[in-house]
């Protein structure tokens, strides 16, 4: 098939409209985020005093930081299967949970504690954190991805990373209902680590189902 | 070059908004940039430039299939040549190299190289051949033997929905064919 045979059915084609990336993206994680709730409640459930704990900031600080991260990741990876777009803007976003992030930890630091610093980075749940995250964010990050390769993404690795984020942040929020540690400490050396592992993974499966 | 992209920009509006024959002709205008960009791409790592058409009609299918991620507020150019750079390091990476190209290099090509001749290409027409039946004959039809969508759905007994579904699916599977490669 020579080049202009190829243009002529390209042409004829063109009644053909594919649904906007992010219309794709939000159906797949409308699938995808109950899968996660399920798996949730079977599995892990709220911790027994979610109701109280809803009063205290640094169980509540939690969900600030796991949604900023979410919908910046979001609006990054949108960006991201558009090319040519700049990316810079919506990758400053990310710094809206680490921010969050670092003035919570300053607060705890400064705060009176019952317990030693080290005590609260070790937490008492660090090993169900690990596991649960990840685990929580497979069917998040499948649907990420699903909804990601409607787009065009140039940079597939990057792209596969931030997927990570987006499924390890909305895995990260339902498990913070779930874990009784609040400290932010707690939170940015084991939260850190489960999302960084997703998004390790997100960048390798990335690298084969995102390119155009 | 501005001015060239500016119409560019305005076709691919126009296409949006419906209009067919601005797609077409848009087509056919940024082909013989994108040859000349993958001839040189080539030329610079050092590969014969006979498969310059075969990623030609790779980065066309991308173009063609991942539109609908232009902004239609933004410039089309940026769009395309990211596409096509990104078209070219894959194939080039197929074939074995690893290679860095300048994004310079998609964005001054000299009008006058656009007069370069094309060379056949191969890969698409071979990947044709192993398409399921239906997809193949309303491609042969459409492409080959210019029919439009009409008549190739009275020639094939197929309703003309039939026949836009079977070229959409053929052209998607095209892609996907040259992506696995």
């Amino acid at each position: 098939m020579d080049t202009n045979e190829l243009v002529r059915s390209l042409a004829a084609d063109h009644g053909y409209r594919a649904r906007a990336v992010s219309t794709v993206l939000a159906i797949a994680l409308v699938v995808a985020v109950p899968v996660t709730g399920a798996m949730f409640m079977t599995r892990l459930g709220m911790r027994p005093d979610f109701m109280a704990a809803t009063g205290s900031p640094f169980f509540m600080l939690k969900f600030a930081v796991t949604i900023a991260l979410v919908i910046a990741s979001l609006a990054l990876a949108v960006g991201l299967v558009r090319p040519g777009t700049p990316v810079r803007k919506a990758a400053w976003l990310l710094a809206i949970p680490v921010a969050l992030l670092t003035a919570a930890i300053a607060a705890d630091l400064a705060l009176p504690q019952t317990s030693a610093w080290s005590t609260r980075l070790v937490g008492s749940n660090s090993m169900v954190c690990l596991m649960a995250i990840p685990m929580l964010s497979l069917p998040l990050l499948i649907a990420t991805l699903i909804g990601l390769r409607h787009g065009a993404a140039t940079r597939p690795m990057l792209t596969g990373a931030v997927a990570g984020l987006i499924a390890g942040g909305i895995a990260a929020t339902f498990y913070a209902a779930h874990c009784i540690d609040d400290s932010p400490l707690f939170v940015v050396t084991w939260y850190g680590i489960a999302l960084a592992l997703v998004a390790l993974v997100g960048a390798v499966a990335g690298r084969w189902a995102l390119r155009i | 070059m501005r001015e060239r992209e500016s119409e560019w920009t305005e076709l691919m509006r126009q296409a949006n908004a419906g209009d067919g024959a601005a797609y077409h002709r848009l087509l056919n205008v940024i082909t013989p940039v994108l040859r000349a960009t993958a001839q040189r791409g080539l030329a610079r790592a050092g590969q014969p430039t006979d498969q310059c058409e075969d990623i030609v009609q790779e980065i066309l299918l991308a173009v063609h299939l991942k539109r609908h991620t232009w902004d239609a507020a933004a410039p089309f150019g940026p769009w395309l040549f990211t596409i096509a750079r990104n078209k070219l390091i894959d194939s080039l990476r197929k074939r074995g190299r690893r290679v860095f190209v300048d994004i310079d290099d998609f964005t001054d090509v000299l009008p006058a190289e656009q007069a370069r001749e094309q060379l056949p290409a191969g890969e698409v027409g071979t990947h044709l051949g192993s398409l399921p039946q239906r997809q193949r004959e309303v491609l042969q039809s459409i492409a080959v033997e210019s029919a439009s969508i009409r008549e190739t759905a009275a020639k094939l007994s197929m309703s003309e929905g039939a026949v836009r579904v079977a070229l959409h699916r053929g052209l998607a599977n095209l892609a996907a064919k040259l992506r696995r490669e």
